[in-house]
Parts: structure tokens; C-alpha cells; sequence
């Protein structure tokens, strides 16, 4: 097979690739990615488990150990099928509390304490870049096959530079598609669709050697059985230290290798689809792992002795002159590759940007800590993550020089990453655990690892010199790192796993039963554990009243991007029958947005942002490296209690409230219709009186004109309340028909400041307006605001009764809304009133009659409820205070199109 | 900390709980099946019944997954019942 | 006395009393009523219900609770004509009540049987 030919259809098929995940994400932006989110995609995405190691190694594994591979299968296949015990949970906890990351996961049970994501982030990492460097060697040795020596002498692939340009093609794919977008909820599509088609290539590959094997080059079963027990691969002896321990061991990376978390939680996009995975995926693995033995069998039994087991599952088939086959081989090998590296890649990357740069980033910038444009800060502290991650495996694969050594560490970093398991498990099911328990177990954990397995793996003097081999450090014999406290003859991989784990989960449990909580801990514990106990009140902590609502908006416009913070903002508002409002900074409702936010830069980081700005403990970004100290906990500590006082102080509050408007309201319905006919019957009395007056005739001079005059204008005062009534019953239905074009606020308010003149037209007005303020193009129905404004105007004209009434106009723009204040000087309407006056005939007293029926402000209420905004009286503002707060650019009607 | 239910359940709901226990249990059995071939020891007999081996930890492996989806089915079907929800924006 | 504080209805009444031979004494303010009767001890009070200050209804019973001015004949004005008013009305002791809009004929002959004149 020519060497540019395999060059070609890799290339075609890595464009493939590309189209599939550029095609996938245009779907899902147009929501027509149902089938993408489906529990198949899901069971094949979580394939990534499946890595070179195993399309090629298997088989090398069962040439030499026999049986043994399948261990690596069996111990995700007891997870899986026990899905009820532990994966249920995980996912659970997973989408509820927004977990980015298996260190975020861990750095928010544990108090979001960022120590802890730093520790996970660090073994995670350390883990990794060699299982990263052994994907890049893969692909290489595959290339090497192809290009056989003598043929293409000139086309023998220069090893590093094939890993180098695996390393860049892959950084370019997984920074495209991985760093899309920003909140872990908006999954990531594109890269789950080629992972799948990945995951079948990969499937569809082996088996077909498989089948090729067994049916074409053997004569069937029953021939492959017998070569079997023929072959050397029948002397193999099962260690019932390695059987038990390598199970074990499976089914404990399962749930921590950072790539599988991504996939198995992070990326989960229902819930239901677990019950799905939970047979689909052991599935897949048998499939996968059905025809190990016989591709081994034949390879031993066809191929000179010598032939690299690794690489039977090439090899055979070339040996067959199956290039076609083997072709199709080499992409099973390089889809098994790629699809562990761009996951991986995800995966660290997020926890690396979101525990050690973002932290590290404001640290340096405190002056700065939530100004300037934190979304695109984060998005390019990921892509700056992932190639780092890659850079770092590149560096890993061209330093070791693709050793031999890299073969075996699948395993090595199945151990290092299993040593998140207590921290792990013993957040979700036991409340007691806690954060110095946790780090102990893992630091400890981590170092014993690497100790006993990992810096030994390089060989004896490599790292630690041969001398430590045998005689330990310093000749402290029971120190030997492959026979600790003295223990020999144990398999060196058993060893290491079983002190490492011994000694973490030790640690880990004393640590736990010795230290004492934090409140947020134990918040966050009960959170985790009892995670579906629904009931759970919202424990998170927050106080009220302390954030200002709109440095929280635009703390999470800067985070989250301008419209989906929004959107947020606004359903938590609708939640608190607050519509077309900003919400309250109500403890659930900070809560809400620190979850929001933790699916963004992490628990950790959001935590520290909202602290800030509900001032509590005055968190500053010093304080993100360790989010609660001594002191922040006892704030924290005791503002809970408060805040939970104050929750039912307000809760009463509001529930008086209500009542008291209820029972006014009841009062106000009896005295609608008495009302109107009040003013109905007040203008016909005197249209009624000067009639007959006029009918009877016999009139002075000029008296008949001047009683004509008062029933003209009673006459005209009916039909405006007659108009008034209609137009609220036409606003209240929602029939009104508005005539949205752009309009100059500030030529807005001029026209209404001349129309308001008119009321009382002998009191002198000061005006006070901010002119470059109004400037403003509004798309909106201008007359209907106007009609607004002008009532408004013409209230404070009316009402304000201070000696020198001032009127101030204020306009600000929030978000996509506009808010015009208009403030006097007078005093106000006071409190017990305030919850009245935008209802209809709520005139405040009896004593104020200066014309109209009281229904302006219901009026006004109804025009801005159709304008898609709302008007509210601003208490506290030293007078008078209405808000008009409205879309800087109404789309369409809401109300309207409901007729 | 679990609201407990009546002590008089429905049929259907016992039914349901065993269901859970089972699927609970379901692993446990699977790793004791798993772990069988330490008895046997398959290093000390002079029998090259390789074949033999592979062939049990496949059916043993088969069969766990046929009662995975089974008891996925139906737990599946529970969970939609009793309106466990599953919320988020997926 | 005519207490009113709608200016329209007032010059109507004013008008039609006027022309009927009264002397007409006009109040718009609730608050003041009470004091402007003791002080001008007028023949006939003509009440509106609703008035800026002080209710009508006030004004009633603080003048039926005083023995100078109990037996003061007072006739009420209401523009809501509910069936409750006029027994609140009747209760405060109002001599006779009516309801807007008025018949002009109808009026005057109020006014005048309270007084005996008609």
C-alpha cells in the first residue's frame, strides 16, 4: 500500500470528521439535533473508553497474558450494570449542581474549595500526559507499518514529526469544536457526533478483522478454539491478585479518568439515557473484545516469531494481502486515538483553565477581578488549556522517544487517577467527609503512586536510581518503592494500587473524622448525598438584599454573554412573579445564578464572584485560592441563621401584604360600579339641571351662553371618562392594536412636557432632564408612550404639593431595556397606598379632585404592560417616583398577538 | 431523612422497590461470577481449557447484559411514572 | 345653605333656588361646613355626600349630635345613588334624600316641603 495513499484517505477522513461536527453543531443551533442527543450517541460516545491501548494493545495484552485483558472490560461492565448504585447519582449531581469537570465535581462538594480542584486538576494532568503521548505513539507505529522499509525508503515517516502533526491537527479540531461555547450545559455537540462516528468505525473495524480472522483465515469457532488451547496463549496463568485487583481497578478508572467523567456526566444531556448505557455500553465492550483471542491466536500462529504483538491487528491482514482491511484497521486504530485525545483534551483543559488560570489570572489582576469581557477571558484560557494539555503529551511522546515503557502505562494511569475514588464516593455517600480528609487522601494517594509506580515505570535509573531499587532511600530498606513496608513478591502494579489506595482512603477517613466542616461543606455535602431528596431546601447560604440585582446582571452578561443572561434573569424574575423586571438577589435565586455561573468558569470561581458582589465576608479575589477562611466561614456561619430569620420575616411580610391588597382590592371591586356611576352621574347632574333650565326658557342676557358653555364642557368630560373606560377595557383585553416605529425619546418627552402644560397651566415647573441620556432611538409605539409620560407629567403637576415642585426625568439603559424615572419633589405617596394607586379609581383621597377618574395610572399601568415593559412607583426617592422601564427595541406586541 | 411511605403499599410499588434492590444486587452478582475463575484456578490444572474459560466469562458477560436491560426497562419505565424529574434544558 | 363642591351643579342649584325666591349660600369645603352653619343658621341645608375635608355624612351627624342645630332640616345629594347610601343617609338623619341627576321641578318641590312652604 503507498504510503500517500494512507496519507490521503487519513486526511479525507479527518475532514470527515470535521464535516460531521461542523454539521452537527449547525443542527443543534437550529434545535433540530434531537437524534444527536440520543441515548445511542450517548452509549457511543462513552466509548472514548476504548482507547489505542486497547484496539491495539488488547490483543498484544492477550498474546502475552491470555485472559487477562478482559479485566479491563469487566470492571466498567459491573459499573455500568450496577448504573442504580453509583452512575445514577453521579449524573444526578452532575447536571444539578452544573459540574464542569471531575475536579470541579470535587472542589464543589468539598466547600468549593479551589485547593482541592488544584490538587484533582494536578494528578489529572500528571496522569494523563503519558496516555496522551502513547495515543500520539499509536497512530506513528500504525504509519510505520504501512511504510515498509526498501519499498518507500524515501517515505519512511519521520516519527516525530507524524506524532507533531497528529498533536496540531488534533489542538486545531478540539479548540474548533471543544471551546464553541462556554457553559458546560450547551454541550458540546459537534465533538459527541464525531466521537460516535468514531466509536463505530472503531467497532466496525475489529470486528471485521475479527470475522476475517475467524471465518477466512481460521475455519470457524470451533478451529479457533482448538488453535487456542494449542497455542502459548493457552499456558497463560490467571493471579488472582491481578484478576481481582485489574477488575477492580477498571471499574474504578471508569468513574475518575477525567475523559470518561466528561463524557459520562458532563456531557450527559438526560438523565434516562443512563438506563440505556447501562447495558448498551458493556455491550459494546464485549463486541469490542470478542475476537481479542482469536486475532491474537492467528497473529502468533501466522507471524514470525518476534512480530510485535501490539500491531496484530495491522499486521495480519497485510500479511493476508488484505490492504483494503487493513486500511480500514489502521482508522479503527486512529479513530480509537483521536477520540481519547480530543476528550481528554476537553476534559483537562477545563479543569486546568478553571482551577489553575482563571485563579492564577485574577490573582494577578485583582484591581480587575469581574470588569472587562470575563467570557472571552475564559474561552481563551481553554483553547490556551488544551493546547498546552497536547503540547504537553507531544513533549511526553518526543522526550521518551516512544520507549517501550509507554506500553504499560494504560495501567500506571488507570492507578493515578483511581486515587480520586475515596474523595470521590465518599462525597456522594457520606455526609461526614470532609475537605482536609479529602486532600489528605489525595495528596497522599498521589505521592505514594508516584512513588511506587509512576517514577519507577521510567526504569531503574531513569528518575530514581537504581540504588533506591534495591536498598531503598537513604538504605531504609522497607522503603523500597517496589516493595513498601517490606512487602515482596508482589505484582508491582498490585503493589502500588493497594498502598496507594490503602494509605488514601486512610487518610481520608481520619482526616474526615478529625477536622471539622466548614457550613458551606456541610451545605454542599447535604447537597450532594441527599441529591434526590427533593425536598431539600435551598442551603446554599445566600443572604438577601445584598446584591445590587444589576451589578449581578452585568456581572453575568460578562460571563454568560448578553442574551442568555438575560433569558436567565428573566425567568428567575417570571419564577418570583416579578415579569419584565429584574429579580430580587433572594437567597434561591443566587443560588440559581451561582450554579448558572459554575457551569462557566466553576464552583469555585463563581462562588468567590457572587460573594463579592452580595458583599458578604468581603471575599476578595486573594481569597479565590481558599474561598472560605476562618473568618468568611463564620460570617457565613451566622449570616445563615440570620438569613434564615430573615426569610421568614419576609415571607410573612409578603403574605400580609398580599392579604392586605386582596382585602383592599374586594373593597375596591364593590366600589367599582358605585364609582363609575359616581362619575358618570356628577357631569349629567349639571348637563341634566342647565337643560332644563335652558328648556324652560326666559333667560337673562347671556346667561343662556354661559350655561350652554357648562354643558358643553360636562359633556366633553363624560365622553373622556367614557373614553377612558373604553381604552382600559380595550388595553386590559389586549386587543389594542400599536403602531411600532423608531422614536427620539427625548422628542418623546418634549412632546409630553408641552401636552402636560396644560394641567394646571399657573404653576411653575422646574424641569430637570439629562438631555445626552435621551438620546436614545426607541422602537416602540410612540403615541401610546407618550400618553404615558404626559399622565405622569400631569400628576406630579397636580399632586406634587411642594412650594416649588421640581420635576426630574431620569433615563438610564440596563441590558436591552430602558428606564425613565420621573421623579418630584412633593412628598410622595405614602406607603400604605403605594400598592394601590396602578389600580383602577384609586384616586387617593376623596379630597383630591382635580378632574380625571382615576384611572390614569391604571391606564398606564395597562399601555405599558403592552409595550412589553412596565411602570412602577420607585419608593424612598424623596418624593413622588414613577418608573417606566420598556424594550429598547419592542419586536412585537406581546399582548397584541395574543388577540 | 427519606420521607417514609405507607406502610401499606400498593402492589405496584413494592414491585418497584424490589426492581431497585435487584438492580442493586445486579452488580454484586456480576462480580462474584466475574471472580469465580480464581477458584478454579485455571494456573494449577494441566487442562489447556483456555477456550473454555474465555467462553464462561462471555456468557456470564452476556447474560448480565440481557438483565441489565431488562431491569433498565423497567426501572426506566418507573422513573417516568412517578415523575422523577428530570429537569435542565437539554 | 348649599354645600357642593362640583362648581357646575352648584350655580345650577344656586340658579334654580334663586329663581324660586331663596337666599343662597354656597360651600365648597367639607371641612368648614359644620362652623359656616352654627354661624349663619340657615333655613335649609343642602349636603353633598361627597366632599373634599369632610364627608357629608360627618357633617350630619356632628349637626344632629348638637341640640342647636338637631332639628335643622338637611337634605342629602348623592351621586353614587346606591341603596345604601340612602339608609346611611337616613340613619345619620338626613330629612330627606336625593339622588343625581335631579328633575329641576323636583328639586325645588323638595326643597321647599322641607321647609313647610310648599
Amino acid at each position: 500500500m503507498p504510503f500517500n495513499l494512507l496519507v490521503l484517505a487519513c486526511l479525507t477522513y479527518v475532514i470527515f470528521l470535521f464535516l460531521v461536527a461542523f454539521m452537527a453543531e449547525r443542527r443543534a443551533e437550529h434545535g433540530r439535533a434531537r437524534w444527536l442527543r440520543s441515548p445511542v450517541v450517548y452509549t457511543l460516545s462513552l466509548s472514548i473508553y476504548c482507547t489505542a491501548w486497547t484496539f491495539y494493545g488488547a490483543v498484544g495484552y492477550a498474546a502475552r497474558s491470555g485472559l487477562e485483558y478482559l479485566t479491563i472490560y469487566l470492571g466498567p461492565t459491573l459499573v455500568f450494570v450496577g448504573w442504580w448504585w453509583i452512575l445514577r447519582k453521579l449524573v444526578r449531581i452532575g447536571r444539578a449542581e452544573r459540574v464542569t469537570s471531575i475536579a470541579d465535581m470535587i472542589s464543589s462538594r468539598y466547600g468549593k474549595s479551589n485547593a482541592l480542584g488544584v490538587i484533582v486538576t494536578m494528578i489529572c494532568v500528571v496522569a494523563a500526559t503519558p496516555y496522551i503521548a502513547l495515543q500520539l505513539q499509536s497512530v506513528t507505529l500504525s504509519f510505520g507499518v504501512f511504510a515498509q522499509p526498501g519499498t518507500y525508503a524515501w517515505m519512511i515517516p519521520d516519527t516525530n514529526s507524524t506524532a507533531l502533526w497528529v498533536a496540531g491537527g488534533l489542538a486545531l479540531f478540539t479548540i474548533l469544536f471543544g471551546t464553541r461555547n462556554l457553559d458546560a450545559n450547551e454541550q458540546h455537540t459537534g465533538v459527541v457526533a464525531a466521537i460516535a462516528v468514531e466509536a463505530v468505525v472503531k467497532l466496525v473495524a475489529l470486528i471485521t478483522v475479527g470475522i476475517f480472522v475467524v471465518w477466512f483465515v481460521a475455519d470457524g469457532p470451533s478451529d479457533i478454539a482448538s488453535r487456542i488451547n494449542a497455542s502459548a496463549i493457552a499456558d497463560w496463568d490467571l493471579l488472582p491478585s491481578r484478576w481481582a485487583g485489574l477488575t477492580f481497578l477498571s471499574a474504578a478508572a471508569v468513574i475518575t479518568l477525567p475523559r470518561m467523567f466528561q463524557v459520562l456526566v458532563v456531557e450527559n444531556s438526560d438523565e434516562r439515557f443512563l438506563g440505556t448505557a447501562s447495558w448498551a455500553f458493556p455491550l459494546y465492550l464485549l463486541a469490542m473484545s470478542l475476537f481479542v483471542v482469536p486475532i491474537a491466536v492467528v497473529g502468533l500462529g501466522l507471524l514470525p516469531v518476534g512480530a510485535n504483538p501490539d500491531l496484530f491487528v495491522l499486521t495480519v491482514p497485510l500479511s493476508q494481502g488484505q490492504g483494503g482491511l487493513a486500511m480500514l484497521a489502521f482508522l479503527g486504530g486512529f479513530s480509537s486515538a483521536t477520540s481519547m485525545v480530543i476528550v481528554a483534551s476537553i476534559a483537562l483543559a477545563t479543569m486546568v483553565s478553571n482551577h489553575i488560570v482563571m485563579p492564577l489570572w485574577l490573582h494577578l489582576r485583582p484591581a480587575k477581578a469581574v470588569s472587562g469581557d470575563v467570557r472571552r477571558l475564559v474561552l481563551m484560557s481553554r483553547r490556551f488549556s488544551i493546547a498546552a494539555v497536547l503540547g504537553l503529551g507531544y513533549l511526553y511522546f518526543a522526550l521518551s522517544g516512544g520507549s517501550a515503557a509507554l506500553a504499560a502505562i494504560g495501567l500506571i494511569s488507570f492507578v493515578g487517577v483511581a486515587q480520586m475514588l475515596p474523595a470521590m464516593l465518599g462525597g456522594i455517600f457520606w455526609r461526614g467527609a470532609t475537605r482536609i480528609g479529602a486532600a489528605a487522601g489525595l495528596l497522599i494517594g498521589f505521592v505514594v503512586w508516584a512513588y511506587t509506580l509512576f517514577l519507577p515505570s521510567f526504569g531503574p535509573g531513569a528518575i530514581l536510581p537504581l540504588d533506591m531499587f534495591l536498598n531503598g532511600p537513604f538504605g531504609i530498606g522497607w522503603l523500597r518503592p517496589r516493595a513498601l513496608f517490606g512487602v515482596e513478591g508482589m505484582d508491582p502494579l498490585i503493589h502500588a494500587l493497594f498502598w496507594s489506595l490503602s494509605f488514601n482512603t486512610a487518610a481520608f477517613t481520619i482526616g474526615s473524622l478529625l477536622s471539622f466542616p466548614t457550613p458551606i461543606e456541610r451545605a454542599q455535602g447535604l447537597a450532594f448525598v441527599y441529591v434526590f431528596d427533593t425536598e431539600r431546601a435551598e442551603l446554599r447560604g445566600w443572604g438577601d438584599g445584598l446584591a445590587e440585582p444589576e451589578s449581578l446582571l452585568i456581572m453575568a452578561q460578562r460571563i454568560l454573554g448578553d442574551e442568555p443572561a438575560l433569558t436567565f434573569f428573566e425567568e428567575q424574575a417570571r419564577a418570583q412573579g416579578k415579569a419584565g423586571y429584574l429579580p430580587d438577589p433572594s437567597p434561591a435565586f443566587l443560588a440559581a445564578l451561582e450554579r448558572q455561573l459554575a457551569g462557566s468558569v466553576g464552583a469555585a470561581a463563581a462562588h468567590a464572584m457572587i460573594s463579592e458582589l452580595a458583599g458578604r465576608a468581603r471575599v476578595t479575589v486573594d481569597d479565590l485560592m481558599r474561598v472560605a477562611d476562618e473568618t468568611a466561614q463564620i460570617m457565613e456561619y451566622s449570616s445563615q441563621l440570620e438569613s434564615q430569620r430573615a426569610e421568614l420575616e419576609r415571607t410573612a411580610r409578603q403574605l400580609r401584604e398580599v392579604n392586605e391588597k386582596l382585602t383592599q382590592l374586594s373593597v375596591q371591586k364593590d366600589a367599582f360600579l358605585s364609582q363609575i356611576s359616581h362619575e358618570l352621574r356628577t357631569p349629567m347632574t349639571s348637563i341634566r339641571a342647565f337643560s332644563e333650565i335652558m328648556m324652560e326658557g326666559g333667560m337673562p342676557e347671556g346667561m343662556s351662553e354661559k350655561y350652554a358653555g357648562i354643558i358643553h364642557e360636562e359633556a366633553i368630560r363624560l365622553t373622556r371618562l367614557l373614553d377612558d373606560l373604553l381604552d382600559l377595557s380595550v388595553l386590559e383585553n389586549g386587543t389594542v392594536q400599536l403602531d411600532l416605529k423608531l422614536a427620539n425619546l427625548s422628542e418623546l418627552l418634549d412632546r409630553s412636557l408641552r401636552a402636560a402644560a396644560q394641567t394646571r397651566p399657573e404653576r411653575e415647573f422646574l424641569i430637570h432632564r439629562d438631555l445626552p441620556a435621551e438620546a436614545i432611538f426607541l422602537r416602540t409605539d410612540p403615541d401610546r408612550l407618550t400618553q404615558v409620560f404626559i399622565n405622569l407629567i400631569s400628576n406630579s403637576r397636580k399632586y406634587c404639593d411642594a412650594t416649588r415642585p421640581e420635576l426630574r426625568i431620569a433615563v438610564r439603559q440596563r441590558g436591552g431595556r430602558v428606564l425613565v424615572d420621573f421623579i418630584d419633589n412633593g412628598s410622595g405617596i405614602p406607603k400604605d397606598k403605594q400598592a394601590l394607586i396602578f389600580e383602577k379609581f384609586a384616586r387617593l383621597t376623596d379630597q383630591t379632585r382635580a378632574g380625571g377618574a382615576g384611572l390614569g395610572l391604571a391606564i398606564c399601568r395597562e399601555v405599558m404592560a403592552n409595550l412589553g415593559g412596565t411602570i412602577t412607583y420607585l419608593p424612598g426617592q424623596g418624593g413622588a417616583a414613577f418608573r417606566v422601564s420598556m424594550p429598547l427595541r419592542l419586536e412585537k406586541p406581546p399582548l397584541a398577538e395574543a388577540a | 431523612m427519606r420521607p417514609r411511605g405507607p406502610v401499606f403499599l400498593a402492589r405496584r410499588s413494592y414491585r418497584q422497590r424490589r426492581m431497585r434492590d435487584a438492580a442493586r444486587l445486579l452488580p454484586v452478582a456480576g462480580a462474584f461470577l466475574f471472580l469465580l475463575p480464581i477458584l478454579w484456578a485455571p494456573a494449577e490444572t494441566e487442562a489447556r481449557d483456555t477456550a473454555i474459560d474465555g467462553a464462561y466469562l462471555f456468557v456470564v458477560w452476556f447474560v448480565l447484559i440481557v438483565t441489565a436491560a431488562l431491569m433498565a426497562r423497567g426501572l426506566g419505565r418507573q422513573e417516568q411514572e412517578t415523575g422523577a424529574e428530570t429537569e435542565g434544558r437539554g | 345653605m348649599l354645600i357642593e363642591d362640583e362648581p357646575n351643579i352648584a350655580e345650577a342649584i344656586r340658579f334654580l333656588l334663586n329663581r324660586d325666591g331663596w337666599q343662597v349660600t354656597t360651600l365648597g369645603d367639607g371641612g368648614v361646613a359644620e362652623a359656616e352653619v352654627r354661624a349663619r343658621r340657615p333655613d335649609l341645608v343642602i349636603l353633598d355626600l361627597m366632599l373634599p375635608g369632610r364627608s357629608g355624612l360627618e357633617i350630619l351627624q356632628a349637626l344632629r349630635a348638637d341640640p342647636a342645630t338637631a332639628a335643622l332640616p338637611v337634605m342629602m345629594l348623592t351621586a353614587k345613588g346606591q341603596g345604601r347610601d340612602r339608609e346611611a343617609a337616613e340613619r345619620a338623619g338626613a330629612n330627606l334624600f336625593m339622588a343625581k341627576p335631579f328633575s329641576n321641578t323636583e328639586f325645588v318641590a323638595a326643597a321647599r316641603s322641607l321647609l313647610g312652604t310648599g
